[in-house]
């Protein structure tokens, strides 16, 4: 048993975004035996009218696009707005995150409160089992009855991070079929191409759907205003100015617009933001160095850790490798030490924590502790 | 499948396929002068001399289009410009705010790129429009209307207008009116002479005649500048090729309409309230839209609104029944937004969410409505749990 499929056939909703990976993976889901309908999610409020340079999401050709495939995969299809929603719980909360100096990632907000909530709900209510997604993991269904959620097969394209915010209800009507096969982009593509789904050559999709154009700081730009304020280093020592804190993600080298050089002539990367004062703190790449962190909201996938510290891999964003780490949870509040230090840790990021392939859980990082330095020993709070 | 979403098309009728058939393997354009070109002229002139009988017009007054759409937009386009280009003075439009998109959007494009200014017509809450409210609005100026339009019957809820009273008002200030009537034939008595309209849209398919033909008829004083510049066929008013196949067929399908029309909408009309009175005893809350009187709606609509229901949901839960209908909200990009025409009677945006329209038509049968009852009640309560999103 490779997801939530049991042998008995389901009433399936597969969210079909008008790309290729959702449109396979509801194929799949319909040659299984299911009894699949296919939605779109209408998540953008302005649905751009025609096809620009840049990919983006939402377009009224996604929404053909999926329809076309849905109609060739022979499943009854509709498209469901849920832009109200998406705003509410995933844009405005992307722009406040960045306004208040962390660095979201909506991709998972999306699955926790779009996809795998009122996507999912709706579609309990109305009588269907589970929602299927295009996501490349595995859902695993115990002797016991219970859930786990699993890297992909193919860890190259596994997407398991973003899914991280899964409880065991929602994982009990998730439905994965990407995830159980090693497969490569070329060979979903030739799959689609086969089964006469003409989106097998449409282009990838951008991480963030809603800012279509991928210039994240423009849109948080327009959206939240430019706000000059000084950038400064480790000792407080002004060296330039930004045109607002928002702009920057811990880790960030490039775009720092510093006049001068710094005295080692090493690189420097942004190590802090802080809105209340709108200050960027930059600095040499070892002051990055992160030993520990704390994250708040923790949900788990499944069973909840056992208490007391123990060790796990943890990944830190969507592209990011595995790091080791010690961790536990206290008072709800998640403490993860890395065995080895780790960089560009960024406070609003999830970590997922992962007990070899299996998913344990995520959480927000809040604080994190750099390492003990000359200059700067003591734990900095960012955000 | 039961399908009961007539008004958006029906089924071809026999006659209407032979017909087309019957041309289709036959070569001749009609504007051609050798012998192929006048048998299909032949054919095209006898299809517009059997409509225009069938609708109370003379042959000349029918042009040909490529179904009720275009119709509309050359009615109030090209009257409007024509209208306006004989005294600049004239640039109103006074329109129902229930009219079909064809008409509604052809009318804001006007005022958006042609300098049109646009008096929406009142209308009660069966989405009616009252001759006073028309001489009202023509009243306040007559000088500078262009033109008026009104719909014969509604395509959503199924109001039919006082189309005679309103085109007599119409004429006693000297403006043209056209009426879309897509809906009215083949279910009401629809004369055009006897109307008093300037121009009316009609369409093929909607009657059982194929899809992709229309018409305006369309007064003989009346000469509306063409959207379709070309050749200078149908009085120059719409140019292309005429469609010899789909004008047989579409007169053929008239023919057949309003020959069997009176029979027809008193068996339809029967079936329909059959329908309704099927929903209320599952759905006791479901509110009939429109006109509860059936002299004052088409005999094959029935109208619904679900209150705590979205639309797409019954949708959606039907269709998985094998039962079509229609939400009969416009679509953009698929996403269902509240009907214009709802809205326009004063309905609220939530209740106007969660509508369903039901269309009868030729080949509807009383196991149709029998199995609408059947599944209708647990529909709407489990449309009701999923609530509106």
């Amino acid at each position: 048993m490779t997801d939530a499929a049991a042998p008995r056939r389901l009433r399936v909703l597969a969210a079909m975004s008008g790309g290729v990976d959702s449109a396979v993976a509801a194929a799949r889901a319909a040659e299984a035996g299911h009894d699949v309908t296919g939605v779109h999610l209408a998540l953008s409020e302005n649905p751009k009218s025609f096809r620009t340079g840049a990919r983006g999401c939402c377009t009224i050709e996604d929404s053909h696009d999926a329809r076309r495939a849905a109609d060739v995969i022979g499943i009854p299809f509709y498209v469901w707005d849920l832009a109200e929603r998406f705003r509410e719980d995933v844009v405005e909360d992307f722009v406040a995150e960045y306004e208040a100096g962390r660095t979201p990632n909506p991709c998972l907000r999306c699955n926790e409160k779009i996809k795998f909530a009122a996507l999912l709900d709706k579609a309990l209510a109305l009588g269907f089992d589970a929602v299927c997604t295009g996501h490349y993991a595995q859902v695993i269904l115990r002797e016991d009855g219970s859930r786990e959620l699993h890297r992909a097969a193919d860890m190259a394209k596994d997407q398991s991070y973003v899914l991280g915010v899964l409880d065991d209800r929602q994982l009990a009507h998730a439905l994965f079929p990407l995830g159980d096969t090693p497969t490569t982009k070329s060979e979903i593509r030739e799959e689609a191409a086969r089964r006469g789904l003409f989106v097998a050559k449409k282009p990838d999709s951008h991480d963030i759907c809603f800012i279509a154009d991928g210039d994240t700081q423009g849109f948080l730009a327009k959206r939240l205003g430019a706000a000059e304020g000084p950038i400064v280093d480790e000792s407080g020592e002004v060296l330039g100015t930004h045109d607002g804190a928002y702009g920057f993600t811990i880790g960030q080298r490039k775009g720092l617009r510093i006049g001068t050089p710094a005295a080692d002539g090493k690189p420097r990367y942004v190590l802090d933001i802080s809105p209340v004062d709108n200050t960027v703190t930059v600095g040499p790449a070892a002051s990055l160095d992160v030993t520990a962190l704390t994250a708040i909201r923790p949900r788990w996938c499944g069973r909840p850790p056992e208490s007391g510290p123990a060790g796990y891999t943890a990944q830190l964003r969507a592209h990011g490798g595995e790091t080791e780490v010690s961790a536990e949870v206290v008072d709800d509040t998640l403490r993860v030490t890395f065995t080895e230090p780790v960089r560009g840790v960024a406070p609003g990021q999830a970590v997922v924590l992962y007990d070899g392939t299996r998913v344990v859980g995520s959480a927000t990082i809040a604080t994190t502790t750099r390492r003990p330095a000359p200059a700067a020993a003591a734990p900095q709070q960012a955000g | 499948m039961v399908y009961l979403d007539h008004a958006a098309t029906t089924p071809m009728l026999p006659e209407a396929v032979q017909a087309m058939t019957a041309q289709l393997t036959v070569t001749g354009n009609a504007s051609s002068l050798h012998a192929a070109g006048r048998r299909a002229r032949r054919t095209v002139e006898e299809a517009r001399e059997s409509l225009a009988s069938s609708l109370g017009a003379r042959p000349s007054e029918v042009v040909f289009t490529a179904g009720g759409t275009e119709a509309d937009n050359l009615a109030v386009k090209g009257l409007y410009w024509s209208r306006r280009a004989s005294d600049p003075a004239r640039t109103r439009i006074l329109a129902s705010p229930v009219e079909h998109h064809a008409v509604l959007d052809a009318v804001e494009w006007l005022a958006e790129h042609e300098g049109a200014t646009v008096d929406w017509l009142p209308v009660d809450a069966l989405g009616r429009v009252h001759a006073e409210a028309l001489r009202e609005a023509l009243a306040r100026n007559p000088a500078d209307v262009a033109l008026a339009t009104v719909m014969w019957a509604n395509n959503e809820i199924g109001t039919v207008q006082p189309i005679r009273e309103l085109a007599e008002v119409a004429r006693e200030f000297e403006v043209p009116l056209h009426a879309d009537a897509v809906q009215a034939v083949g279910q009401l008595d629809v004369d055009f002479a006897a109307s008093g309209l300037a121009a009316m849209t009609v369409s093929g398919h909607k009657i059982g005649g194929p899809y992709g033909i229309g018409a305006l008829l369309l007064g003989r004083e009346h000469a509306p500048v063409p959207v379709l510049h070309g050749g200078g066929q149908e009085r120059h008013v719409r140019s292309g090729t005429l469609d010899t196949p789909a004008i047989a067929a579409f007169a053929a399908a008239g023919r057949y309409a309003v020959a069997h029309r009176a029979e027809f909408a008193r068996e339809i009309g029967a079936l329909r309230d059959d329908l309704i009175k099927a929903v209320r005893a599952a759905a006791p809350d479901a509110l009939l839209g429109g006109d509860p009187d059936p002299a004052g709606r088409l005999p094959a609509n029935a109208h619904f609104t679900f209150p705590g229901c979205e639309g797409d949901s019954l949708l959606l839960l039907l269709d998985a029944q094998g039962i079509a209908c229609s939400t009969g909200s416009a679509c953009t990009a698929g996403v269902a937004q509240p009907s214009h025409v709802l809205l326009a009677t004063g309905m609220s945006q939530d209740l106007a969410r969660g509508t369903l329209r039901f269309s009868l038509g030729h080949t509807s049968t009383a196991e149709d409505v029998a199995a609408l009852a059947e599944v209708i009640g647990p529909v709407v309560e489990r449309a009701r749990g999923a609530g509106l999103s």
